[in-house]
């Protein structure tokens, strides 16, 4: 064999390897989407949505609860984190040269690399062990520390993205900065920055250690905030180490709804991105323009 | 017009009550304040795990990261094997993790066209947006299984003489954790792969292929070798969070708090110790070490994302510099 011929043989097979890593590597998800869908959505029925967990043994029962649960905390998490991400988002893009930005970058780094249980422990601490009793607030805070650094990296990607004409144009307006920012910049961008808030909350939705001993969870619906709260991913795992098989099979049927919710919530935002968002920007200037126009003509 | 842009007047049109320039730095005040919200909240973590671990710091001090006997009915706490049980199976974990996510990213990026190449990166993110307790349920009922019959025996088969491959495997243990974790890091350390080859300049990949070279060689001497540091930066970060995941871990590790040679067995990590016992911990000794668990967890993952960090930013900015 010539060294030619083994340069070219090297090179097939290394091509061969390229495919098969990539077929290796999306193997796992679709031997996931599989079992679950086996194992999940067989066990689910309209009962599983509508009612609250019956006794083990007893047929029937749902999640209803916990359903509930996860979707009110983390409505309680992103009304904590989404405004005030956006604001640091916000910050970092378009005042970030100072020291503040610095460290605040910095700290958003790490709250991003922090592991989830460490976030549970800190909302142990700073909300159950002073009221004394597990609570949805305390949960809803720890999913707002998860929702908070992943707004605020999306919404300075997303803001840096936007040419400095743009600003420079609304600045020559005669726009103090701040409109500028919120009215063009900001507004101009709304449909990215949801999706970066929406990717933030479906991870939130999924997680599971900073629940574990904030929220605890229970087994019946409840809408108090001071009380345990169920949520699925927690609910879950209560199901499936435990030693009924009744309750293996919920747990399988919630893990379907989760990864429903959280693919679905994922794959939807994704799909409203567009890339042409600046054009959007470019719209809005030219009708402030011609507003302003309209004002001084008349 | 809608009511926003009706309100856009100048600023000779109408007296404001501030100025402009006063408005201004109003506004970035507020946002400034905000910010040192977010950064006091930082500060105050760090200062609350500190002083919930104290006494457990008192009682072992130095002895509680070099010991590994634990007893929560006995009060006493050593927290090495957890330690090691972290380290092993995040390292196993990127010896699996980073060679497949790079040729992924290779083939993604190189390879592919471009609109296969962009499904396959869809396909590969979906993995990353999987919760872990579902990675954890599916670990435990269908990984563990398979590791116990078919991945143990032949491992122990071929490379049984190494100390690490002997013993019984009961499906959950060391290596199964590892192997979820794999799976979880690979989207991370694949997108960020891709960044780093996107900025590759494309002329370097042309003259490798003038002068002769086939595709492997151009893909190792123009994408490859000069993305070095950012493919390591890559890793660490994969290593980064594969240190500090929790539930799909704690559902198949076994969690039993010793050090044992083989990767079959049952072992326990930082943080499935924490999932497991904190709600349940009794006497505030318990409460202390297991903070202090979380205080070591979070100071190896705070290193570990300082270095990628670092090693990240040496290398964008490298690039800029071209």
């Amino acid at each position: 064999m010539s060294y030619l011929q083994y340069r070219k043989l090297k090179n097939i097979l290394f091509l061969g390897s390229l495919y098969m890593s990539a077929l290796i590597a999306l193997l796992p998800l679709f031997l996931i989407l599989q079992y679950l869908i086996l194992k999940g959505a067989t066990s689910l029925n309209l009962d599983f949505f509508l009612h609250d967990p019956s006794p083990v043994g007893e047929a029937g029962g749902g999640m209803r609860h916990a359903i509930v649960g996860t979707l009110y905390m983390v409505g309680i998490g992103s009304l904590i984190s989404v405004p005030i991400g956006l604001l640091c988002g916000i910050y970092l893009a378009e005042f970030g040269r100072g020291k503040t930005a610095k460290i605040l970058r910095f700290t958003i780094d790490m709250l991003t690399g922090i592991p989830s249980i460490i976030i549970g422990i800190f909302a142990y601490i700073l909300i159950v062990a002073p009221l004394q009793s597990f609570s949805a607030l305390a949960g809803g805070f720890a999913l707002s520390i998860i929702i908070l650094p992943i707004v605020t990296r999306s919404t300075e990607e997303i803001l840096k993205l936007v040419p400095t004409h743009i600003r420079e144009a609304g600045l020559a307006l005669g726009l103090p900065r701040w409109r500028v920012i919120f009215q063009i910049i900001v507004k101009g961008n709304f449909k990215s920055l949801i999706t970066g808030i929406m990717l933030a909350v479906s991870r939130a939705a999924g997680e599971t250690a900073p629940l574990l001993f904030t929220a605890f969870g229970n087994m019946y619906l409840n809408f108090q905030i001071s009380e345990p709260m169920a949520s699925l991913p927690v609910q879950i795992y209560t199901y499936a180490i435990s030693p009924f098989d009744q309750w293996q099979e919920q747990a399988w049927a919630a893990a379907f709804v989760l990864i429903t919710i959280v693919l679905g919530i994922n794959l939807v935002s994704r799909a409203l991105v567009n890339n042409k968002m600046i054009i959007g920007q470019s719209k809005r200037v030219i009708n402030h323009t011609r507003l302003i126009r309209k004002k001084k003509g008349n | 017009m809608n009511s926003s842009s009706h309100k856009l007047q100048l600023s000779g049109d109408k007296k404001y009550l501030l100025s402009f320039k006063s408005q201004d730095s109003l506004s970035k005040l507020l946002l400034r304040s905000v910010a040192w919200t977010v950064i006091g909240l930082l500060t105050i973590m760090i200062i609350l795990l500190t002083r919930e671990s104290f006494i457990a710091i008192e009682e072992f001090g130095l002895e509680f990261i070099t010991t590994s006997y634990w007893n929560p009915v006995l009060e006493e706490f050593g927290g090495l094997a957890f330690i090691y049980g972290t380290l092993v199976t995040s390292f196993i974990a990127i010896l699996l993790a980073a060679p497949l996510s790079i040729l992924v990213a290779l083939f993604i990026q190189e390879v592919c066209p471009d609109w296969i190449g962009k499904t396959l990166g869809l396909l590969v993110e979906m993995i990353a947006a999987i919760p872990s307790i579902v990675f954890g349920l599916w670990g435990l009922f269908f990984l563990a299984p398979i590791v116990r019959e078919y991945i143990a025996p032949f491992l122990r088969q071929t490379f049984g003489f190494l100390p690490i491959f002997q013993g019984p495997s009961f499906g959950i243990g060391v290596l199964t954790a590892s192997i979820i974790l794999a799976i979880m890091i690979v989207p991370t350390i694949t997108s960020l792969c891709r960044e780093v080859f996107k900025v590759v300049p494309s002329h370097q990949r042309e003259a490798a292929l003038a002068l002769g070279a086939t595709r492997f060689e151009m893909m190792k001497i123009a994408v490859f070798s000069p993305s070095l540091s950012g493919i390591i930066g890559a890793s660490v970060l994969g290593l980064g969070r594969a240190l500090g995941e929790t539930m799909a871990v704690a559902m198949v590790i076994g969690n039993s708090p010793a050090i044992v040679a083989s990767i079959f067995a049952p072992g326990a990590t930082l943080a499935s110790v924490i999932a497991n016992e904190y709600a349940e911990s009794t006497s505030d000794m318990h409460v202390a070490a297991l903070c202090l668990i979380g205080l070591v967890l979070f100071v190896i993952t705070f290193i570990v994302n300082f270095i990628a960090r670092g090693v990240i930013w040496h290398y964008t900015r490298k690039q800029g510099n071209r």
